[in-house]
This record gives C-alpha cells, structure tokens and sequence, in this order.
C-alpha cells in the first residue's frame, strides 16, 4: 500500500544568553564538569529560581520571528521526575500557558513555497549531562555534570504539518536559520545548541485520520533528521504491510546504525505530575518589553534574500547564498554600500572571500579584511585600473596585510597601462622583435595573438591593459 | 546578674548600658542550654565556636558605638530549616544529618548584619511536617511547662528555646500553624508574617506557597523588633513582595480604640477545649475594654481548609523533596549499584514516616486522572478561602480566634492518629492558605497549667495593626510574664 507520512517536530533551541535560566551562572560550553554550578542550578536545599530577562527576550524575538501570538502573561510549571542529571528532581517548565502559540514558519520544497504551522513556544531548563564510566559491570560509575543543568532552552513545537524527511530538513534548517538569525542561539548542533524530536506517523494516502505515531528523540543533525524518518517510515509501512500495528512508543535513534530502537511505551511514559512552579511569579511581559523586541528585530532570512534580489538585481543563487548568515550578508551589503556593484561585489564576496576564509577554516565574522578595503579592490579593477588577475595578487596581499589596495598596487608598480600612446610603442618593438610571428599571424594563423598578448604582458609585468592591448595589437599587426 | 529571662529590647537595653557585654551573655545562654536542654532538647545543633564569635564581634560594635541596631549583640536561635554556611543544617531529617550548606539563607545574612548572636539551630518536626515535633528525626523536643506534653510543632524546637530561656528569641517558620502552634503551646509569641513578606531563600522548602519565617519571642515588641530585621523584598526570591517596610515598633503602642475586631463564628466551634473557649472569649472582653469594637464575621469555607491544605500542602512537598535523592549532597545508601536501588534505599533509611506518607499522599493527588479532582479543586478552594478573608476584612480590621484547639497535648497522644494531629492546625492552616499575617500570644494558662494561645490575624501586608492589637492586649494583661518552672 502507498502511505502518506505525517511529521510534527519539537525542537530545543539552546539560548545563547550568557548565564544561565534561574542563577547566575556561565552557560558556555566546554568547561571543566561541574564548574559552571552554584547552589541554585546544584538544587540545594533552600534554593530558589530567579528568571533570566534576557532568556525571556530571545524566546519573544524567536515566538515574533515566527509571527506567534505572544501570551503577555505564561506560567512556569514543574515536570516532575527522577533521573542523576536532574538536580531538583523536577524541570521547570511551561505546560498550560505557553510563551507563545499559533504561528508559523515558510519553507522551500521541491513543490514550492509550504506554510508550516507552530503550535507553541515554551520556556525550559536544560537538564545536566552524565557520563558512564567503563569499567566493569560492578565497578563501573556514572557521572553526573551539571554546567549544562538550568541552561535556558525553548522548545518550539511544530503542528503535524510535515509530509516528509525532505521538509523535515527544509524545516529544522529553516528554523535554525531564523534563531541563528535573530541572534537568539549559536546553532551549534554538535554541542547540542539545537536539536529536535520527530513524531512521526504513517496514513495510507487519501485517509484523514492520523495513525499512531512515535516519538524519536534527541537528533542533533540534518542528515540524522532525515535518516531517522526515513527508517520510521519504512518501519511503520513494514509493519501495516504486514498486518501489524504501530504502537506509540518512544525510540532512539542509533545514528551509527542507522536505526530507530524502542526507548519506552505509552504505558511505560513518565507521570510528569506537572503543576505551576510556586517559585516563581506567573511571567507577565510588560508592554514596553514587548515594543522593544519588536522595534529591534532583525531582517529575517527570507525577507533578506527577497529584498537582496530586488534590491540588488543579484541572482536568486547569489541572494541566497550571501543571505545564509547574517554577518556574511552584513558584510556584502557594506561592500556594496561603497561600490554601488552589486554583481562584482557578490562575485568578489562569494568567490574569493569564502574561498580564502574556507580554506582557512575561518568565519566572515573574524575575516582579516574589512568590506571597505575590499570595496576598494572592486572598485579598481571595475575602473580598470588594475585587471582581475593582477587583483587576485592584490587580494592576497590585502587579506594578509591590512593594507589598502591603493597601497599594494602602489608599491608593485601594479598599476595598469592603458595609455595607447605608450601600448603603440611596446606593441610595436615587439612585432619588430618576432618578425617571423608576425608574418605567420598576417599569413591567417590568428591564434598567435595570444602569442603577442603574452609578450606585451611580460614586457609590462603585467601592467598592460589587456583589452586595449588586444585592439591596439591587431591594429598594428595588420601593419 | 541573670539576662537569659530578658527579652531582646531588655537585653539591647542593657548591652548599650555595658550593663552586660555580648560574650557575656553569650556564655549565660550556652550554660543556661547545657543545664536544660538535655530535658527540653530544642536545639540540635548548638554552635558555641560560632556564636562566641559573633559575640565577640558585636562586642566590639558596641563598644566602637557604630553600626547598632536592636539586635546587635543579642543571642537568638534559629529553627534548623535555614541554610547557615558552615553550620550543619538538618532540617529534622536523617537525609541532612551531615549536610552543611555553603550559603546562608537571607535571613541569616540579615540575622549576621544586624549583629545578632545566633546559638544555633532548633530542633523541629522532619521538614517541617508536623504539629508536635515528634517527627524529628533528633527526638522529640519536650514542653518546658510540662516534659509530658508537646511544646506543639512543626517549630517546637524555637518556641521551646525561648519558652525556656535557652535564647532570648528564635526565628521559625509556618507553613499551616508551625510557629503560631508552638508559641501556643510554650505560651510565647509567634508571628507568622503575610506571604512574600520575608524572604524564603535558603529556607528548605516544604510547601513553597504556603511557607513562611516569623520570630518566636518572649512579648510583642520583640516581635516586632525582629520583623524589622526580617521583612523585605529579597531579590534571590521571586515571591517576596517588594513594599515598603514600616518600623513595626512604630505604631505599637497606639491602643485599639476604635479598632474592629472580627470574630469568625466558624472557629467557635463543639469540640474546642472549654478552658480555650473561656480564655479566648475573656481575651475578646479585654479588647473590648480596651477601646475596640467587636463584630461578628463569617468565614464559610472555614471547614474545608484542613483538606486544602493537606492535598496543596502535600503536592507541592511531594515535588520539593524530589531533590533527596542520594545524588548530590545528604544521606545515599547503594546497596547494588542500581540507580532505582539507590534511590529506593536512601528515601527509604532518610526519610521518617511521616514525611513519607505526606510525600504519597502529595505524589497522588498529582497524579494523572486525580489532578483535577484533588490538586486543582483545593487550588479553587483555596481561592474561596481567600475570599473570605477579602470579605471579612471588609467589615473588620484584625480577627480574633483561639491559636489551637486545645493546650499542649501529650507527648505519644497522637502520633499513631495522623487525623487527630492534623487538626491541632485548623485554626491556623486559613491564614496560610490566604497568606495573611497571624500572630498567636499567651492568654491564660489551663488548670493543668499549661499555656492557652489567642491568634490574631490582619489584612495582607498589615503586620503593623496585628502587632498593634496584640501589643494592646499583653499590656492590658500579664500572661506573657508567666514562666515555666523547669
């Protein structure tokens, strides 16, 4: 039978607020274990949770770049449950009344332009991390590290809108794209900055009714994102083939194999006995709050690239390209500022700038070379001052530097010849020098004009412009 | 010259006349605990090293003359359910026998910088859940008027110590009664303060929206001399309240003519102690007297409040002691190695009975299919007792009631009746549930001679009229300078 899937996903997104939800404490990622811990986050006795503003402003910036409703007033409850890397023996949360709700992210499929509802945004701690020793079964300890226990996390749920691994991925990385955007995480999926579950259902194509779905959890990748539903998809179709039943359950999936394995059932699922933190006061966003997040949102990524194209009459590739991070389209947009050329400063930008910043395994937010330096360099070779190869050289040269191109040129001697007065006289020594060339050239065998153009060019060490050459010499070998 | 019978403003008195130095006072306090806390066993951990310290400090505050405030030089105790660095802090409980916080509460901070000597740390109910002091894990803390009875609880430890001169005050707490019971019983005084009013960081949480500290103290104007100390807005919690603090020793003396005191018919009800209805109806004259009106007022949802109170109570211990899990800090038994095994054995041995049945009980009426029926309907009707007292406090300005139902009970009375001991708390579980302040103060003794509490409570945030009444009342009578002979 042909099926179709049906995909909802839950993502965590790590804010990247420099302490930590309720305490005061380091979030950054590395440290040494339990470094970055202080009674609060450890769960002593007599502790108590104080909530961070600034977490509170990233998940308003993710729930407006999402065009959510935002709840001026949410509620933090506790999620109740035992496990080593859970200090208090609860998380504190938001079940009932959410941050925010209702909104929705646009993404790029193969069919087009698909609107992907968001149920909610909630707040939350992360919990801590443990670590299994190896030893021998009797021997063998368990580590907890609590630096990760109490960072702030949201967790952005999508409706079940999802239809197949490919949106999916078109959906986690639009979404990681906005966060990373909005300056709200560092989309950092390796250290677990940004992750999802998928739950994941199968309907034979035509039905309403959604089938029974699982839940996979914890996938910290695009390629894991789409390998696991792929498998669950298969999975599942296996199984009604076959005359079974998808039970709702929660698996893992084992990236190395591959697979997704049975982690608990719906009867094994926690009681998370959850009820309103009475730590905590009922979160009440002021109004002025509010105005402010909104007054100092950035330019999304779609509307960016949009308005690259327009604006810029650059390519759609290109507009997306320069658009994937906000410094690097930052960064463009000031080289154009000061070129007013818009396609050679992309072709700069795109071709030798994240050439060089690549193979130095280096972000445009640390590039060596400033957009008005680089501006500069655009400008010459559009003026024909110096031609693009001699602006290769320079733009090696000013990437290491930190000189101008101004400089550089300067100081080789780079500056192109375009003077015909003075192109007539080298173009004519050295017709003078290779007569028999220029007999064969005149004989038909045109190619040789490469031949001359090569000799001009070592004559002027390159400084000769090559289009005024090319005129110049075919004037003067007709002779 | 004796000074452990003083009350703190006796005793600040006559450290500014260097009538008394602090370690003076200080040694006074630890010989008077060494000679009679083997009987009355209110503290569990006494910090001499520690206190003679803060003497010596507060000595030289008072010599230097700068810096003094009321407290400075004065030696208090406090209940062992405040975190105090450096100082074991058990909170009654096995699982803490060893646990040493490496902060202070606020309280203490506040405590320190006042200059006040602190002890150490009085005995009390496991976490706070109990109305006896049975429950503590460190043996039950006796009655000073009488070793067969209770001194009443969870803070019995606190009122015990300053019932028997072993401080000249101590702070406790009150979730439903647990300051205001005790001082009932050892005929002291017991503020509970309005919610949010002090801060409850570094106070081992029991039930977190219902728990409150308050000073136990030998008469009213200690009372108030501590809440000054005590009151503010505290950043680290987010449930204080951030008000102004009044000078609550202020408008003590301003008498209660023309205050109207509210009698809830409610809490006149069959089965209080006729020795208790005839004190507290004597109490409601003397007011009278004194210049203020008494009305009568109506608190229907009265009868509910020690059901709400046990199922929010306990719901929110059950999620509050999650954290003792063998893990990161107190008691951990590992038997096999097994995770489950781990935390099996340690909440088993840690955790006395009667926690363990209030943590069952809170575990159940969270649960899946019970919430609404249980948790969420005692939240609703802890909203209608909360209306009540709006609606009270309409006509009346404070309401009088007995503390308790009867005088200290014995000693074994009740601990195999769970039931019976619950409700040495239903007059004063009302106010924790609308989060209003309460005090209780001595009222007479029963012919067992045994001490009789009258509670007074008052708006939210209106400390200063119940100390005014209260204040009213102990100058018009002398019950606060009967003593027990221990």
């Amino acid at each position: 039978m042909s099926y179709e899937t049906v995909i909802g996903l839950e993502i965590h997104v790590q804010l990247a607020t420099e302490t930590k939800l309720f305490c005061g404490c380091s979030t950054e990622f590395g440290a040494e274990p339990n470094t970055q811990v202080c009674p609060v986050c450890l769960g002593m006795p007599g502790v108590l949770p104080v909530l961070n503003r600034r977490a509170v402003e990233f998940a308003l910036r993710t729930a407006t770049a999402l065009d959510c409703t935002i709840n001026t007033r949410s509620v933090f409850s506790r999620k109740n449950y035992f496990y080593p890397d859970l200090p208090k023996g609860y998380q504190i949360s938001q079940f009932t009344e959410p941050v925010a709700e209702h909104g929705h992210l646009d993404i790029e499929t193969s069919e087009g332009t698909k609107r992907i509802g968001i149920t909610r945004i909630h707040m939350e701690e992360d919990a801590g991390k443990l670590l299994h020793g190896e030893g021998a079964e009797e021997d063998s300890y368990s580590f907890a590290d609590l630096n990760r226990a109490c960072v702030p996390l949201i967790e952005i749920v999508s409706e079940p809108d999802i239809r197949s691994a490919e949106e999916a991925v078109a959906y986690m990385k639009a979404m990681r794209d906005i966060v990373v955007y909005t300056g709200v995480c560092d989309g950092n999926m390796e250290h677990g900055s940004f992750r999802c579950d998928a739950n994941v259902s199968i309907r034979p194509v035509g039905r309403e009714k959604f089938g029974t779905r699982a839940e996979l959890k914890n996938i910290n990748s695009f390629k894991f994102v789409k390998d696991a539903i792929e498998y669950e998809e298969q999975r599942q179709a296996d199984l009604l083939d076959e005359g079974g039943t998808v039970v709702q359950e929660t698996r893992l999936f084992d990236s190395a194999k591959g697979i997704t394995v049975s982690m608990r059932s719906k009867e094994e699922a926690h009681d998370y006995r959850y009820f309103d933190e009475p730590d905590l006061l009922p979160l009440v966003v002021p109004g002025a709050m509010l105005e402010e997040v909104k007054a100092t949102m950035p330019e999304l990524p779609r509307a960016k690239r949009d308005r690259f194209v327009s604006e810029y009459s650059i390519p759609e590739y290109d507009a997306g390209v320069l658009t994937a991070t906000r410094a690097l389209a930052d960064y463009y947009e000031a080289v154009v500022k000061e070129t007013k050329e818009p396609k050679a400063s992309s072709n700069w930008v795109m071709g030798e700038v994240l050439r060089v910043l690549k193979e130095e395994n280096r972000d445009i937010t640390d590039c060596p070379l400033e957009p008005k330096r680089l501006a500069e360099l655009v400008t010459m070779v559009k003026g024909g001052k110096i031609n693009s190869n001699m602006a290769k050289e320079v733009f090696e040269e000013i990437y290491k530097s930190g000189k101008t191109a101004a400089e550089v040129v300067e100081a080789k001697g780079m500056t192109q010849i375009s003077d015909e007065g003075e192109l007539v006289s080298q173009i004519d020594s050295i017709i003078a020098a290779n007569p028999d060339e220029a007999e064969r050239f005149r004989g038909g065998e045109v190619k040789l004009q490469g031949f001359f153009v090569g000799q001009i060019m070592k004559a002027t060490r390159g400084q000769a412009n090559p289009q005024i050459v090319n005129k110049l010499l075919k004037e003067r070998l007709k002779g | 010259m004796s000074i452990t019978n003083e009350s703190i403003h006796g005793l600040s008195h006559r450290l500014a006349n260097k009538e008394v130095t602090s370690v003076e006072a200080t040694g006074q306090f630890l010989e008077r605990i060494k000679a009679v806390d083997e009987t009355v066993n209110a503290y569990i951990t006494v910090a001499d090293d520690h206190a003679i310290a803060q003497a010596q400090e507060a000595d030289r505050r008072l010599s230097s003359g700068t810096n003094i405030t009321p407290l400075t030089g004065v030696p208090v105790s406090v209940k062992d359910i405040f975190c105090t660095k450096e100082i074991r802090t058990t909170c009654g409980s096995k699982m803490l026998e060893n646990f040493i916080p490496p902060y202070d509460a606020t309280l203490i901070t506040k405590l320190k910088a006042a200059g006040a000597v602190i002890l150490g740390k009085n005995n009390m109910d496991e976490f706070a859940m109990g109305s006896s002091t049975e429950n503590s894990a460190y043996s039950p803390t006796l009655n000073p008027w009488s070793t067969a009875h209770v001194p009443g609880g969870s803070s019995g430890g606190s009122a015990a110590s300053v019932a028997a001169d072993e401080c000249a005050a101590s702070i406790g707490t009150d979730t439903g009664g647990s300051i205001r019971q005790p001082a009932s019983c050892c005929g002291v005084v017991g503020l509970k303060p309005t919610y949010g009013r002090v801060s409850r960081f570094g106070m081992i949480a029991f039930a977190s929206s219902l728990d409150q500290a308050g000073p136990l103290t030998k008469d009213v104007e200690d009372a108030a001399i501590l809440l000054n100390v005590m009151a503010g807005h505290d950043p680290a919690d987010s449930t204080s309240i951030d008000a102004p603090v009044p000078d609550y020793t202020a408008s003590l003396k301003e008498g209660v003519k023309g205050l109207k005191i509210g009698i809830p018919k409610e809490y006149f009800i069959e089965g209080i102690d006729p020795e208790v209805d005839v004190a507290v109806k004597s109490a409601i004259e003397v007011l009278k007297e004194a210049g203020a009106e008494i009305v009568e007022v109506s608190l229907p949802h009265t009868a509910y409040a020690v059901s709400v109170y046990y199922l929010v109570a306990t719901a929110e211990a059950s999620s509050n002691l999650a954290r003792y899990d063998g893990v990161k800090y107190g008691m951990r038994l590992d038997p096999t190695g097994n995770l489950t095994d781990m935390y099996r054995a340690t909440r088993e041995a840690g955790f006395g009975a009667e926690v363990k049945r209030r943590i069952m009980l809170g575990t159940y009426s969270l649960s899946a299919g019970y919430y609404d029926a249980y948790y969420k309907k005692a939240s609703q009707v802890r909203t209608l007792i909360s209306n009540d007292f709006n609606a009270a406090f309409t006509k009346c300005d404070v309401i009088v009631t007995p503390t308790a139902p009867s005088p200290a009970f014995k000693v074994g009375e009740r601990t195999e009746d769970p039931l019976t001991m619950y409700l040495s708390d239903i007059f004063t579980i009302s106010c924790n549930l609308a989060g209003i302040p309460g005090i209780s103060l001595p009222c007479g003794l029963s012919k067992e001679g045994l001490p009789i509490g009258l509670q007074i409570l008052g708006r939210s945030l209106d400390e200063e009229t119940v100390l005014r009444a209260a204040y009213a009342y102990e100058t018009a009578t002398e019950w606060h300078k009967a003593r027990p002979k221990l």
